[in-house]
């Protein structure tokens, strides 16, 4: 049962779907047009010979709200599965970024070394530049991009959050 | 055109009648005339057409909830297409299974802002339960019978498909019915029988219980229908019906207490207030039956039966929610209550009864007669008077006339009442009168509208005529909006802001003009006969009754107040806050 509380929660749903046209608008339309919250939406195939892919939604609401968006997804015809993460176990959650930096000197060492304890790889480089790739949880990436604005940061771009359940069950 | 190929227009014709279906309601236009070529050389399915695709579109609707079958309609592309929105979102809200098949430009043209284009897929995402752009004709005749599946199992709604030219006349290979298997949409039908057996221990112990019933039992079959009734007998428990829900339970049976909600009586409101027991449906606890949320049926458990997971704890928290069809969960309540070795002795009920009978006393619904100005509530007990016995289907419009109907009018079997619930759509009642005639030819099918709905699809008029359907409208002409008057008075200090129906037709002209036949009667002592009148009349017939133009409709639970708030009669209730901000917002 259901408790009534207006305490809003996190949650990672993830939604198994049919791979074909409109689904990704069915899924945004559903939140758009029910007013719910997106925090994070990531989407890609993840089974080509029957077509699957894989949504990852990171969402915010009360109890109620958050029942009532997996019953939604459950709803539409293409969703094959819907689980959440969150509600149901133990669960493993990444995201990837890559953020730009530009400068010179001193700020270029800084943030190679920034880089060196978030674990955060080089892919590209100029002599005024560098790309890095970093991977974790959300709230390290969200630390690494804090660290990394007074040493030059110009531009930075997130996958968005993809999880799976911990332990040999697939969704 | 190799053996066992066809093309798509002849595809989709097999596929409709693979599908059973005999009725079409269509527009032609560009598009769709390679399909309209193909109905043409054939006689498996007929067309109705009509004069708007609005009309079409709740044409199928009244045909689809008068039967139980799936209702289709055929459009073009672009306008046509859009035109059909209003009703698809009725038809979501309402849970009617329709099928909307729309033209397409061709594939190769789509994108392009090409003539009569709209990205119809897009724009009905959100007013369908689901839809398809065909985009191979190996894949239509699957997409078809798909699309008939998903419009009638689960909770029933509109599915449209959209057609792009070419595909009607590329050829390929038909799949029959039996051939195509569904990938994912297999809703859950059956109850969970723990969960079912703590409802019996809550229906044992129930001092004060209550049956709140919907559509949903409507839509899951007759053999809802009759469980419910037997459940009913058998527990000796009430039962009140939601606007869709009417005729789920016969109106003149003891237990029935009467609608529930805005409009719904004193008796049936007072009960949801005070039970201890809510035993819900086939319904979806839906605003304008709640009232006041936070203030809705303090005291009682809640056991909501609905086939829809979204609907459970959607706007109120229940204790033991039920997915399942109602017919089956139904008949699992009744088979453990049947198996009970101690049933509850039926005289722990008589408090509660006599409780009900004391508010029942109260007669909520009594309205003054007087034989000049005729009552707008006397048009319509003297119409279910005149009707009673016969053969009849009632459709109405949106608005004061559509609630006294629903108050007035007793409907003893399902799939007798067609209106507009959820959507609240002025124009739905004509059309889908027609749509009930083309179903039932026989029968005697009554649209009772307002002079303001009745003027948003009377087109439709000439549809009549065409198809030899002798619908009798009665409008119940109060020279207002009548609901939006009746708001203004009790909420806006009487400023009837554009409420009034100005330079008004008049209807018995315009019934001449289309072929119909017109009746005018504004004195009381001649409603009778004018009603007569007009039922003998073969052909159809349209029934100007000039009201008292300043009777309102009550009871009434202004939006926004508890059920145990309601509303009797303005004189009696005057001084009462009405209109809280919730309220206002809830408008």
């Amino acid at each position: 049962m259901i408790i009534e509380t207006k305490q809003e929660a996190r949650h990672t749903i993830a939604v198994l779907v049919d791979n074909e046209a409109g689904v990704l608008a069915r899924v945004i339309g559903l939140f758009s047009g029910r007013g719910y919250n997106i925090e994070s939406l990531t989407v890609a195939e993840v089974n080509p010979r029957n077509k699957l892919s894989r949504i990852t939604i990171v969402t915010i609401g009360t109890p109620m709200i958050i029942e009532q968006i997996k019953a939604q997804l459950r709803r539409l015809v293409p969703v094959r599965k819907v689980s959440d993460l969150t509600a149901e176990g133990p669960y493993v959650e990444r995201e990837l970024a890559l953020v730009k930096l530009k400068g010179t000197g001193e700020a270029r060492r800084e943030a190679l070394q920034i880089a060196g304890i978030f674990r955060a790889r080089v892919v590209d480089s100029t002599n005024e530049s560098f790309v890095f790739e970093i991977v974790g949880h959300s709230g390290k990436l969200d630390a690494f991009v804090n660290l990394m604005r007074p040493v030059g940061l110009v531009d930075v771009s997130r996958a968005g959050v993809v999880a799976i359940a911990r332990g040999s069950e697939p969704l | 055109m190799t053996q066992g190929q066809l093309n798509g227009s002849q595809i989709l014709l097999k596929a409709l009648t693979d599908q059973g279906v005999d009725v079409v309601f269509g527009y032609p236009g560009g598009v769709v005339l390679p399909l309209y070529d193909e109905l043409f050389k054939q006689e498996a399915v007929r067309h109705v057409l009509v004069r708007h695709e609005q009309g079409a579109i709740h044409a199928a609707e009244g045909y689809a909830r008068s039967t139980g079958r799936v209702g289709v309609l055929l459009v073009t592309s672009g306008p046509g297409a859009t035109n059909t929105v209003t009703g698809l979102t009725d038809a979501l809200l309402d849970s009617t299974p329709i099928v909307c098949l729309t033209g397409q430009v061709p594939t190769d043209l789509i994108g392009n802002d090409a003539f009569q284009e709209a990205d119809t897929t897009g724009i009905t995402r959100a007013c369908t339960k689901h839809n398809y752009l065909v985009k191979d004709v190996n894949r239509l005749s699957y997409t078809l019978h798909e699309a008939f599946h998903v419009a009638r199992s689960g909770r029933p709604g509109p599915v449209l498909v959209d057609l792009p030219k070419d595909i009607l006349t590329a050829v390929g290979e038909y799949l029959s019915p039996h051939e195509v298997q569904h990938k994912s949409y297999y809703p859950q039908t059956k109850g969970d029988p723990s969960a079912i057996a703590e409802v019996i221990h809550l229906m044992v112990n129930a001092k004060k219980p209550l049956f709140y019933c919907g559509g949903g039992v409507i839509n899951s079959g007759l053999s809802a229908v009759e469980k419910l009734m037997q459940l009913v007998h058998n527990t000796g428990f009430p039962v009140t019906l939601t606007l869709m829900g009417l005729g789920a339970v016969p109106a003149s049976d003891y237990h029935y207490l009467g609608m529930v909600g805005m409009h719904g009586t004193y008796e049936a409101n007072m009960a949801m207030h005070d039970c201890d027991l809510m035993l819900c449906v086939g319904a979806r606890f839906d605003d304008r039956v709640t009232g006041k949320v936070s203030a809705f049926s303090p005291n009682s458990q809640k056991v909501h039966i609905d086939i829809d997971p979204s609907s459970i704890n959607k706007n109120v928290v229940v204790d033991i929610p039920i997915i399942g069809d109602v017919s089956n969960v139904l008949e699992e309540i009744l088979r453990q209550w049947e198996a009970l070795i101690h049933k509850p002795n039926r005289s722990l009920l008589t408090p509660w009864w006599n409780q009900i009978e004391a508010w029942r006393s109260l007669q909520c619904l009594r309205f003054e007669t007087t034989d000049n100005v005729i009552k707008p509530q006397r048009v319509i007990r003297s119409l279910y008077e005149a009707t009673r016995g016969r053969d009849v289907y009632v459709c109405t419009e949106v608005g004061q006339h559509q609630m006294w109907t629903a108050q007035h009018f007793g409907f003893d079997q399902p799939r007798r009442w067609m209106t507009s619930g959820g959507l609240g759509t002025m124009g739905f009642g004509l059309p889908a009168a027609i749509g009930v005639q083309v179903a039932h030819p026989h029968s005697l099918v009554i649209d009772i509208a307002g002079e303001a709905s009745i003027m948003m699809n009377l087109q439709e008029m000439a549809t009549a005529i065409q198809h030899r359907l002798p619908v009798k409208v009665f409008i119940i002409n109060n020279r207002y909006m009548g609901m939006v008057r009746q708001w203004q008075e009790l909420l806006y200090g009487g400023r009837y802001s554009e409420s009034y129906s100005a330079t008004l037709p008049d209807f018995t002209k315009l019934a001449d003009a289309f072929g119909w036949t017109g009746l005018h009667v504004d004195k009381a002592t001649a409603l009778d006969e004018a009603i007569r009148t007009a039922l003998d009349i073969p052909g159809p017939v349209i029934v100007d009754v000039v009201v008292d133009s300043s009777e309102n409709c009550f009871p009434m639970i202004p939006a926004g107040a508890a059920h145990n708030e309601i509303l009797l009669e303005p004189a009696k209730d005057a001084g009462k806050a009405l209109g809280s901000e919730e309220g206002m917002v809830l408008i």
